[in-house]
């Protein structure tokens, strides 16, 4: 075997009195990211969409059922952050109270797209062979047919809910992580420190768990944060086109659906919901970036 | 003056922060004539020579003096006048012939490329390729990198430098990816053309066996400055810095350590008898390997010493080295380690006996999960094994950073805050925490600076001394080989083709192979100087 280069620019070593390891390396990642205010911003601004899921109360003191006619239609102010609706109802309460469907299916689908994505990808990559190419031609048939559609027909087929949209997106977004997944084994599989604990006597299932799993993840990782940005869109659009929550209930995608009809006269019935879901996703894909380039 | 380098300051942006890389460097380099710039990993030699092209990476800044090719001021030159001196004026070789080359196209091609930028015919490439000394240039134009070995890519590389007919060539570590006798006649190969053309030659090197070989004049450099200059007896005869004086002795002299001509060897620990290896040509992955499988090889491992396999590469040396370790299967043959049968074992039944043998990886930036901390990294076989508990774990841990001379403030470190020289310490640790019987290097150094090769070695040896191991050690350097091994088998195509004590090989080898291994050495001029 030839050498290996002998002069890689490599950094050099850290003085021994200076702190390393972890907690060290954690800590300067993390001053790293505090200096990029648009990072923050994004961060800031999901960490507020995701807590206003879960406790819209905290952002406002109205109710997204009570109506007002007498105050219908009414244009964004400061009474009003969002305007009203037709039927008066204030619609900054009505977009946080629609965002906990949502949010949660969100977390289920990519829960589920990770766990199932995981395993897939790590057992084709690993096990290679017959098994590999069973698995992937599955998730070649999978990726044939379009997300969307894949997950309205499984909304068709279950109803609607949390849980059966969560798995509606879920399904359609797996492939990518089972590919991604397999990519990431398959390099880790062949590294020298793989054979190195082989050598030590460490069994395959500690191999996997120890040394593939956590040094596949990186790429997983950033590929779950810009995944969360495409099932919000996807579970948006299954309700923007009819199969979301019935009324009265406030939904992302049914409050834009619902404002189409007065955009002339009430433009912000349909603009702030979806400017605020866009925001959302713009910031995901903006925090999916700048983890990509920190994990480079 | 090709190269007027004055007051030469570069260095890298990181965190905001420039951090300097060559410091007030002086450099001159006259027409047609040889110049090495020796130094270890960081000493500011590879910057150097970008700086003279414009090569910096991104992040890299000259930050004072002035760098003057062929009358042009390239500190600060726009990529218009770069590029008007790379090429025609400046040709480089890069570092990995392996990398150097676009996979895609031809080898023709690449070198058509260089010869049309300079306005000249396509008939040019057959004689850049005979040049730079490849053999059949019509053939070779039209075939693929992949399809070349290292030694015929370096040469096309050559090829494509010579192709601009340029003024001054700048080869960094030239031949550090090669095998020593490829080495040897490509560094020949290049001083003979450059002579010839009246080319001046820029020679970066970590080795200064290599430099003092083939250079008018050597310039020392340590942490980005220029400590010594002079031509080369000079330099090897009367250094006046310490650090030249380290580099000097650190070059390996061929003189075997040890000489166990008359004693009587001791009891095998690992004895292989006429192993053989056959890889499924079919196999695409292992096919370009099936032809140099082991042909009957058999070797022996005396307890508590050492016995090196050397070879070019793919002579199957590291082939033995993993059936020995049982990660490979053998056709035929058997291998007894410490009294025990491996060959046929399954994995769960050679499990236990990878208590008695240990492995230590050539490259030391891949064998560490970069994810474990160093801790985790040495007591993971005693974790495997399930040896004592988390207190008594990190008990020998320290206990194993101590004998591998690393301080204990290193445990919760992770592998990419190490030097390579440590890291492969590391690796050392972890071989020897099972506290085995012998350990397989399959090589360990070869990566590494001379200076720190040296500390290695002198570590390996020390650790033998004191806790009775044994090694199979992989080598193709001998200087290495001559440093730590009792015993020799000398490989080729397969095959063992000669077998002894170190003494008897390199002083009187039987074998035209041995002889041409030897005669390749680097390290002729150093050692008739001292």
């Amino acid at each position: 075997m030839s050498t290996a280069v002998a002069d890689v620019v490599v950094e050099d070593a850290l003085p021994a009195d200076e702190p390393g390891g972890r907690r060290a390396n954690l800590a300067a990642n993390l001053v790293q990211l505090a200096r990029k205010p648009v990072f923050l911003l994004a961060g800031l601004y999901v960490l507020f969409v995701v807590v206003s899921a879960f406790r819209p109360k905290l952002f406002t003191a109205q109710d997204p059922y009570e109506t007002h006619p007498e105050a219908a239609a009414q244009a964004p102010g400061v009474h009003h952050l969002f305007g009203t609706d037709i039927y008066g109802r204030d619609l900054w309460t009505r977009v946080l109270y629609g965002s906990p469907l949502t949010i949660k299916a969100t977390l289920i689908a990519l829960a589920i797209a990770l766990v199932a994505g995981l395993g897939l990808g790590i057992v084709a990559g690993f096990f290679g062979g017959i098994v590999d190419a069973v698995l992937m031609r599955g998730i070649d048939v999978l990726l044939a047919i379009p997300g969307l559609l894949l997950a309205l027909s499984i909304v068709t087929a279950l109803g609607y809910g949390t849980v059966p949209v969560a798995v509606a997106v879920g399904v359609a977004i797996v492939p990518g992580f089972a590919r991604t997944t397999r990519a990431e084994v398959l390099r880790v599989k062949t590294l020298p420190y793989v054979e190195a604990a082989r050598a030590g006597g460490a069994s395959w299932g500690r191999v996997l768990l120890r040394h593939i799993l956590p040094n596949s993840w990186g790429p997983v990782a950033v590929l779950a944060v810009l995944d969360a940005g495409v099932a919000i869109i996807a579970i948006a659009s299954l309700s923007f086109l009819g199969f979301g929550a019935a009324p009265p209930a406030a939904e992302w995608g049914t409050l834009i659906a619902d404002g189409r009809n007065y955009l002339v006269t009430a433009w912000w019935l349909s603009l702030l919901p979806g400017l605020f879901v866009a925001l959302l996703v713009l910031g995901l894909n903006h925090i999916s970036k700048t983890l990509q380039e920190l994990t480079r | 003056m090709i190269v007027d380098i004055k007051g030469l300051d570069v260095g890298y942006l990181r965190h905001r922060r420039v951090q300097p890389a060559v410091a007030g460097l002086d450099l001159t380099v006259a027409p047609a004539e040889v110049v090495a710039i020796v130094g270890e990993s960081g000493s500011g030699k590879t910057t150097t020579a970008n700086a003279i092209i414009g090569l910096l990476p991104a992040n890299g800044r000259i930050t004072a003096g002035s760098a003057v090719v062929d009358g042009i001021e390239t500190a600060g030159a726009n990529e218009r006048t770069l590029r008007r001196l790379r090429g025609s004026v400046v040709g480089l070789i890069p570092q990995d012939p392996m990398v150097g080359l676009n996979p895609t196209k031809r080898v023709g091609a690449q070198i058509a490329e260089a010869v049309r930028l300079r306005g000249g015919s396509p008939d040019e490439v057959f004689e850049h390729l005979a040049e730079a000394g490849v053999p059949d240039p019509e053939l070779r134009a039209r075939q693929y990198p992949h399809e070349l070995s290292g030694g015929l890519r370096q040469r096309v590389l050559i090829a494509i430098a010579l192709a601009g007919k340029p003024k001054l060539i700048i080869a960094d570590e030239p031949t550090s990816a090669l095998d020593v006798t490829v080495q040897k006649r490509i560094l020949d190969h290049l001083g003979g053309l450059v002579r010839e053309q009246g080319i001046s030659l820029l020679i970066i090197t970590h080795d200064l066996a290599v430099a003092a070989d083939r250079a008018d004049r050597i310039v020392v450099m340590q942490n980005g400055r220029k400590i010594e200059e002079g031509d080369p007896a000079t330099i090897l005869g009367t250094p006046r810095e310490t650090y030249t004086r380290r580099l000097i002795a650190a070059v390996p002299r061929l003189a075997p350590r040890f000489d166990v001509r008359d004693q009587k060897p001791p009891e095998p620990i690992l004895t292989l008898t006429d192993v053989s290896k056959t890889f499924a040509v079919s196999d695409l992955r292992r096919g370009a390997r099936g032809f140099n499988a082991l042909d009957k090889v058999s070797v022996t491992v005396p307890r508590g010493q050492t016995h090196a396999l050397v070879g070019e590469s793919g002579c199957g040396k590291t082939t033995t080295l993993r059936i020995a370790l049982g990660l490979e299967t053998a056709t035929s043959g058997s291998v007894k380690l410490d009294g025990d049968e491996i060959v046929g074992r399954s994995w769960n039944r050679l499990r236990p006996l990878r208590r008695k043998a240990q492995l230590v990886h050539q490259d030391p930036f891949a064998t560490l999960d970069p994810k474990f901390t160093i801790a985790q990294s040495i007591t993971e076989p005693l974790v495997s094994f399930r040896i004592g508990n988390r207190r008594t774990r990190l008990e020998r841990a320290r206990e194993l950073l101590d004998q591998v001379a690393l301080p204990a403030s290193y445990l919760d470190r992770l592998p990419s805050e190490l030097s390579g020289g440590q890291r492969q310490r590391v690796a050392i640790a972890r071989a020897l925490a099972l506290r085995p019987d012998l350990i397989m290097l399959d090589e360990p150094v070869s990566a590494l600076d001379v200076l720190v090769q040296e500390q290695i070695l002198q570590l390996l040896a020390d650790l033998q001394a004191a806790l009775g191991l044994s090694y199979l050690f992989v080598s193709h350097d001998l200087g290495v080989v001559a440093e730590l091994a009792h015993t020799v088998s000398v490989m080729s195509h397969g095959r063992v083709v000669e077998q002894g004590p170190v003494a008897e090989v390199f002083t009187d080898p039987k074998s035209a192979y041995t002889r041409e291994l030897i005669d390749a050495i680097p390290g002729r001029r150093v050692a008739d100087a001292v």
